[in-house]
């Protein structure tokens, strides 16, 4: 899995930043892969609905009325169908890019399994909503699916009579067989929806709408599509006949062909492997999980702010335990927390200024405190005043920074982690020249909202915001992935020339000084990023 | 990247993936069934012979039951295996032994078997045993189909009708 994973990464990686570059970080197709997949859904319901009006149920009323949207009324009933068809293959190309970037990026295992899992019945219930789909235009093609298809299933030893005997000769075929079909046509995209809706269950703020941008983009393209190549049917089926040359959807029907070459057993040995093994991916090989947040109730005030931060769901605010005069307190379901630290640079208490009692928060990780963090500075801020820091999420650039002689770097599992008053504690206590914090491409943070938090709170727009007396000119960020370096180094070293050219920062009275060696001998202190 | 630079390469990016789209939704085309052949389907679903006779329960077995249970014929549910051969031409075409479905046994056999010939006439020559019998066969019968190229002929069994070309 992970030679697959490095091998994909770099390229994935290029992919992304190009089309950053062409349609800006918050427009990048491949950050709104699902955006894009819920989008083209709904052109396929409202397309599918439009269609469904013209539709005849029968043998032969079926592909007339198909016939009649294709050629007599080409400008909307036809141009309706072909975006039907479109968007579907759209969502189809959409749904698989989501699953290799996530298997890419390793965003499937851990807490994360939840929605890798309920991928598996949302690939099927996309498929059988295309296929079915197929069955209803009664034309050969939809002749060569609907036998292949009943073929297939009747290897299973669960019906007494072959389905396939349906479309044994022009008699077997009744009309009520298409009422069944358009109701399997209905109901299994409903089950997609549903099926949908379980797998967001367990992400905040789940991106279910792309960039207006995007989705008129999408739309113009499906649309000037199905203009200048207008969906088609094949000759009518005839049962009395076989299909010989199809033009094959091959986004939905590219298993079918498969049919011919292997027996139906191992066709479905095939499929079964395929999808089990997609299903047990998270636990290929089993992930060793850190620590999940810890919260301490003697410095949680309820405030929900951790709670409000969290990507993925994991805590919650119940009634207060502790007989504290509080209404809630955060609860963390450990079973959700994916170990961000998120939750720790959200809360209001975690803050390095503290001056009594040890630095702990009400939420942090327990493999990475702030009062390590704190401590790691500290000991970096004892090598040199006026030094320039860079704070690094551990997912994106840092190699090329790595060693830079004018810079102290820090790590923290996610640039979100970082509680914006540790910049104010840098430049005010340690009487550092600058902060520079570095994080995974906008869009792109491994741990869905860090970097879009972490901009929200220094630009003052979220809490807790950055205290209005840190000099901005004097911190800034950026945003690189792993494989940027070189660029995160340009612009750490751009910010060098710019800080230096800043008059000198107040150096920390020995006061402070003394105040920071204090605390961390009384804490003890170790370790750190 | 400049702003035009930046729509035309938008452009570029939504025209590529419509041209996938478009291009993968109906093509490359694929030969399902060769050229100058036709296709036989041998498809049936029959219940064979039960695998023993009703017999006449006595009053005591009768009386030994509930109420609502007294049926005066006991039928044990299984059935026969079906025994199936075909000749095409003379020659042995396919030969099987259908159990019956169901989990005791009860359900019908089933047969569907497909059968890529060549374009032409040919002679069908059909056996099916569902008796209890071990030897012989219960209904036989030989079939003319002139078979043309990409047609497709179906050969079924009904009780009563016995094997029939649709």
């Amino acid at each position: 899995m992970t030679a697959l994973q490095r091998i994909l990464r770099p390229a994935l990686w290029r992919l992304d930043d190009l089309l950053s570059r062409i349609f800006g970080p918050a427009w990048n197709p491949l950050y709104n892969l699902g955006a894009l997949g819920f989008f083209f859904y709904w052109i396929v319901a409202i397309s599918g609905i439009y269609i469904y009006i013209f539709f005849d149920t029968g043998v032969t009323e079926a592909y007339d009325s198909v016939a009649y949207m294709t050629e007599d009324q080409w400008y909307l009933a036809g141009v309706m169908r072909s975006l039907h068809r479109y968007a579907s293959d759209a969502l189809v190309v959409v749904m698989v890019l989501h699953l290799i970037r996530e298997f890419a990026y390793d965003r499937y295992r851990g807490a994360r399994w939840f929605s890798w899992l309920t991928a598996v019945p949302i690939i099927l219930f996309v498929l059988a909503s295309g296929i079915t789909g197929y069955w209803l235009v009664w034309d050969q093609l939809a002749q060569y699916v609907a036998i292949a298809t009943m073929e297939w299933l009747d290897w299973l030893p669960i019906f007494g009579e072959p389905i396939a005997r349906n479309f044994l000769a022009p008699d077997a075929l009744d009309d009520r067989f298409f009422t069944l079909l358009v109701f399997l046509h209905i109901a299994v995209p409903l089950l997609l929806l549903l099926a949908l809706w379980i797998h967001l269950q367990r992400v905040s703020r789940p991106r279910v709408n792309p960039p207006r941008g995007l989705a008129a983009g999408s739309f113009a393209a499906l649309l000037a599509l199905s203009f200048a190549m207008p969906a088609t049917s094949h000759a009518p089926a005839d049962l009395a006949k076989v299909p010989t040359v199809l033009d094959l959807d091959w986004f939905y029907l590219g298993f079918h062909p498969l049919m011919d070459v292997w027996s139906r057993g191992t066709v479905w040995a095939t499929a079964a492997v395929l999808m089990l093994t997609i299903a047990v991916m998270p636990w290929l090989p089993p992930f060793r999980r850190p620590e999940v947040a810890r919260v301490d109730l003697d410095n949680c005030n309820g405030c929900a702010r951790c709670a409000e931060d969290c990507p993925f769901n994991a805590i919650s605010m119940e009634r207060r335990s502790d007989g504290k005069p509080f209404d809630r307190e955060a609860v963390v379901n450990s079973s959700l927390c994916v170990s961000c630290g998120i939750c720790a640079g959200a809360c209001p208490t975690a803050t390095p200024f503290r001056r009594t009692g040890a630095l702990v928060p009400g939420i942090e990780l327990p493999h990475a405190t702030l009062v390590s963090l704190r401590d790691a500075l500290d000991r970096k801020a004892d090598t040199g005043s006026q030094q320039v820091y860079l704070i690094a999420c551990e997912h994106g650039a840092r190699r090329e920074t790595i060693g830079h002689p004018d810079l102290a770097v820090a790590t923290v599992p996610c640039i979100g982690a970082l509680p914006p008053s540790f910049i104010d504690y840098l430049l005010s206590r340690c009487g550092a020249a600058g902060v520079y914090l570095a994080g995974c491409p906008q869009g792109n943070c491994h741990f869905r909202l860090g970097n879009a938090w972490t901009e929200a709170r220094l630009e003052g727009r979220r809490d807790p915001i950055l205290r209005k007396r840190v000099p901005r000119e004097r911190v800034c960020w950026g945003w690189f992935a792993p494989h940027q370096s070189s660029g995160l180094r340009r612009s750490v070293e751009a910010f060098l020339r710019d800080v230096r050219g800043l008059p000198p920062q107040e150096a920390p009275s020995v006061r402070q000084l003394s105040t920071r060696f204090d605390r961390s001998r009384e804490e003890g202190g170790v370790g750190g990023p | 990247m400049t702003s035009a630079l930046r729509y035309v390469g938008q452009a570029a990016v939504l025209v590529a993936f419509a041209g996938v789209v478009g291009f993968f939704s109906a093509a490359p085309s694929f030969r399902h069934f060769p050229e100058g052949q036709a296709l036989l389907k041998v498809s049936f679903a029959h219940g064979g012979a039960r695998r023993a006779e009703c017999r006449k329960r006595t009053r005591r077995e009768l009386a030994e039951m509930a109420a609502n249970m007294r049926k005066e014929m006991d039928c044990p549910r299984g059935r026969v295996d079906l025994r199936l051969e075909v000749d095409l031409d003379g020659a042995p075409l396919y030969q099987a032994t259908l159990p019956p479905t169901g989990l005791a046994g009860d359900g019908p056999s089933r047969v569907y078997e497909r059968f890529v010939l060549p374009a032409g006439r040919h002679v069908l020559h059909l056996r099916l045993r569902d008796s209890r019998r071990n030897q012989g066969f219960d209904h036989v019968t030989q079939k003319v189909v002139e078979l043309a190229a990409g047609q497709s002929v179906a050969v079924d069994f009904r009780v009563g009708e016995g094997f029939i070309v649709r």
